[in-house]
């Protein structure tokens, strides 16, 4: 990723996050934020903090702990003429809300050809002693729902530019942010106008010898795995992050893996019916031929999120896991 | 008395509207519901319909009762059982008889069906095939509304089944915590799906919101008159930023759950005892005979205009399955 001649900051995830919520809330003022703690206590993470002194109680809500009727309230109210953003403080809790995104706000458009401009934000993922219930991966299902689309972004700059596209955009958008990524620090654009399209994959790190596919906390720890092996197995990888899942960037990731042969994805849901085997399938669709391994899954085993952090460590794909993966899909 | 107020009736799909006093424009409009279901159902028994279709026959008058001091910018939030819902809020006959007979006229190409009508361009954001389900909605669009500071409202019907899904207790709490222009209308048909209400309601339905401070009242939901005065009322606090209200209009449904049930689970006595109560005998009494005949005689007209405007569409293909899933 190239970004020269482009004014940028360091920042954190979460304030990449905090960054593009002010700039579109100053932008429109049919762009609205409501969640549980969103408002007073400026988000359960500090994402959102700063929002409600600025844009006043109407905008920037605290509402009850109902998920269900929380993504009402973005689904109607986007419904009459606002430009809502939900959040949702898990994503284990969107599963109370299942019926208002996947029966509701997935088929407004389809029913009434109308828009319904909606972002629902979640976090994912283990990064804290949050347990079982606190630490899914979900995107898979989501992005399997004609209607729906889904980003979900690994740094800082990818944050900011996607959350300010969805925020922009006519459909119902599903953001989700990880948890372990929130500290995470990167080079971000600073310009108001630094929007970046959704249903593109970005190269990571250009490589020969095999394609890496990795999403939310995956892509870093493939782009640590990927300068071991060149610096221990002289494999050149190629590191890429589709960061929207639905629509997914399916030619991006195929022009690479055509190129280089082999395909690892990297991904800390677990491995049935996930992400990682669309990718798959992907591949073996469009470009069967000219794999030289079969692809190779790096995923969680599997089972639940254990609370303690050690443990839930243990159980999500490290560099190493991805290391292993590339060493099988290169060498058999 | 407000039956000598003049105002154009709503949903007739017709331009110009004619000018007629209230009692007449809501006998036209519960005429037109009546005839627009009875006309579907013979539809339906000759195999023209392409999916299920729950009838409101016998609930004409809590549809426009609740409907008709409302505004095309105030939002409705329907139900599965909701083709008097659409019309009272301004549904073109046609358009919604194009849409149950599967045809590409119809408001979402003929593709949804009779669960699946939503059109926001008059603030029917959906009828719903799932039961509650417009419950979180109607909070949304009161929100919305409160949020860009409008006097406009939104009416949430739903049945007395809905009433033991979660979301409603959700959305009592929540409309009353941020006093949203939301009210919730209860339409009391004496039966969920196919078993009596007595099997799935505790208490006092229209009680319901006494302990978030939600006024209750119940009508007479086979009085169109009843209904809309009580609506009215609600209508006016919430526009005034008075809060949220819950009436509970009771009222009876003729027919089975569904077109081709039976509904052998109850006595026939009962079915005619509330037959006798029939809304539309009332709102025709209101009026006069001579009146309510020039009326009923142009309600046909429009009847037959729908379907025969439906029939004469065609018939949706396989070209239209996928339109408007995303904005590009």
């Amino acid at each position: 990723m190239t970004t020269a001649a482009v004014d940028t900051r360091s920042l954190k995830f979460w304030q990449g996050i905090n960054q593009a919520l002010t700039e579109e809330m100053e932008r429109d003022e049919r762009v609205v934020l409501v969640g549980e703690d969103v408002a007073r206590p400026g988000g359960p993470f500090g994402v959102t903090r700063g929002l409600r002194d600025r844009f006043g109680d109407l905008r920037v809500r605290d509402t009850p702990i109902a998920e269900a009727v929380l993504v009402g309230l973005g689904v109607g109210s986007a419904a009459v003429g606002l430009r809502p953003i939900v959040e949702i403080m898990f994503f284990d809790f969107a599963m109370i809300a299942m019926d208002q995104i996947v029966n509701q706000a997935a088929k407004f458009r389809y029913f009434s050809g109308s828009s319904l401009p909606l972002v629902i934000r979640t976090m994912c993922g283990a990064g804290g002693p949050n347990g079982a219930q606190h630490s899914q991966n979900f995107e898979a299902w989501y992005s399997a729902v004609p209607g729906l689309k889904v980003i979900m972004p690994s740094n800082a700059a990818d944050a900011k530019g996607l959350l300010k596209a969805a925020i922009r955009d006519d459909d119902p958008v599903l953001f989700i942010e990880t948890l372990g990524l929130l500290a995470a620090r990167c080079d971000v654009p600073t310009g108001e106008d630094f929007v970046l399209p959704i249903g593109v994959a970005d190269v990571k790190r250009e490589g020969a010898d095999v394609t890496i596919i990795a999403i939310g906390r995956q892509v870093d720890r493939s782009l640590q795995a990927a300068e071991r092996l060149q610096a221990e197995d002289g494999i050149s990888a190629e590191v890429i992050d589709p960061r929207t899942l639905q629509p997914l960037d399916a030619d991006a990731i195929v022009a690479s893996v055509r190129r280089t042969g082999r395909l690892v994805v990297a991904q800390e849901a677990t491995s049935p019916y996930s992400f990682a085997a669309e990718v798959c399938a992907i591949a073996a669709e469009r470009c069967l031929s000219e794999l030289k391994s079969p692809p190779v899954r790096v995923t969680s085993p599997f089972i639940n999120v254990p609370t303690p952090v050690p443990l839930a460590e243990a159980r999500a794909p490290g560099a190493d896991e991805i290391v292993a993966g590339v060493r099988k899909a290169v060498n058999g | 008395m407000p039956d000598v107020e003049v105002e154009p009736p709503r949903g007739v799909n017709r331009d110009p509207s004619p000018i007629e006093p209230v009692a007449h424009g809501r006998h036209r409009l519960m005429r037109l519901s009546r005839r627009f279901e009875e006309t579907v159902q013979e539809q339906f028994e000759e195999g023209a319909v392409p999916g299920p279709l729950h009838l409101s026959i016998g609930q004409e008058a809590v549809a426009v009762g609740g409907c008709w001091d409302l505004r095309t910018t105030d939002a409705v939030l329907s139900t599965h059982r909701g083709h008097h819902h659409c019309l009272a809020k301004g549904a073109a006959p046609d358009r919604l008889m194009a849409e149950l007979l599967g045809r590409s006229t119809g408001y979402s190409h003929g593709r949804g069906g009779s669960m699946h009508v939503a059109i926001p361009a008059i603030g029917l954001l959906g009828t719903n095939g799932i039961v509650g389900g417009g419950i979180p909605i109607a909070a949304g669009a009161a929100y919305g509304m409160q949020a860009q500071a409008r006097d406009d409202v939104t009416v949430c019907f739903f049945g007395e089944g809905a009433a033991a899904a979660g979301v409603f207790a959700e959305a009592l709490n929540l409309a009353a915590l941020w006093q949203l222009p939301l009210i919730f209308i209860c339409e009391n048909n004496q039966y969920v799906e196919l078993t009596p209400q007595e099997l799935h309601v505790a208490g006092e339905l229209y009680r319901r919101g006494e302990p978030f401070g939600i006024r209750g009242e119940r009508v007479d939901g086979n009085d169109v008159t009843a209904v809309a005065a009580a609506v009215s009322t609600a209508v006016q606090r919430a526009r005034a930023g008075g809060g949220p209200a819950l009436i509970e209009a009771v009222t009876y449904r003729w027919f089975g759950h569904y077109a081709g049930d039976r509904a052998a689970y109850r006595a026939e006595d009962e079915v005619l005892q509330w037959r006798a109560q029939d809304p539309l005998l009332r709102s025709r009494a209101a009026i006069g005979d001579a009146a309510a005949d020039a009326i009923e005689a142009e309600v046909e007209q429009v009847i037959a205009d729908a379907l025969e405007f439906a029939r004469s569409s065609p018939v949706t293909g396989v070209d239209a399955l996928s339109l408007d899933h995303y904005a590009r």
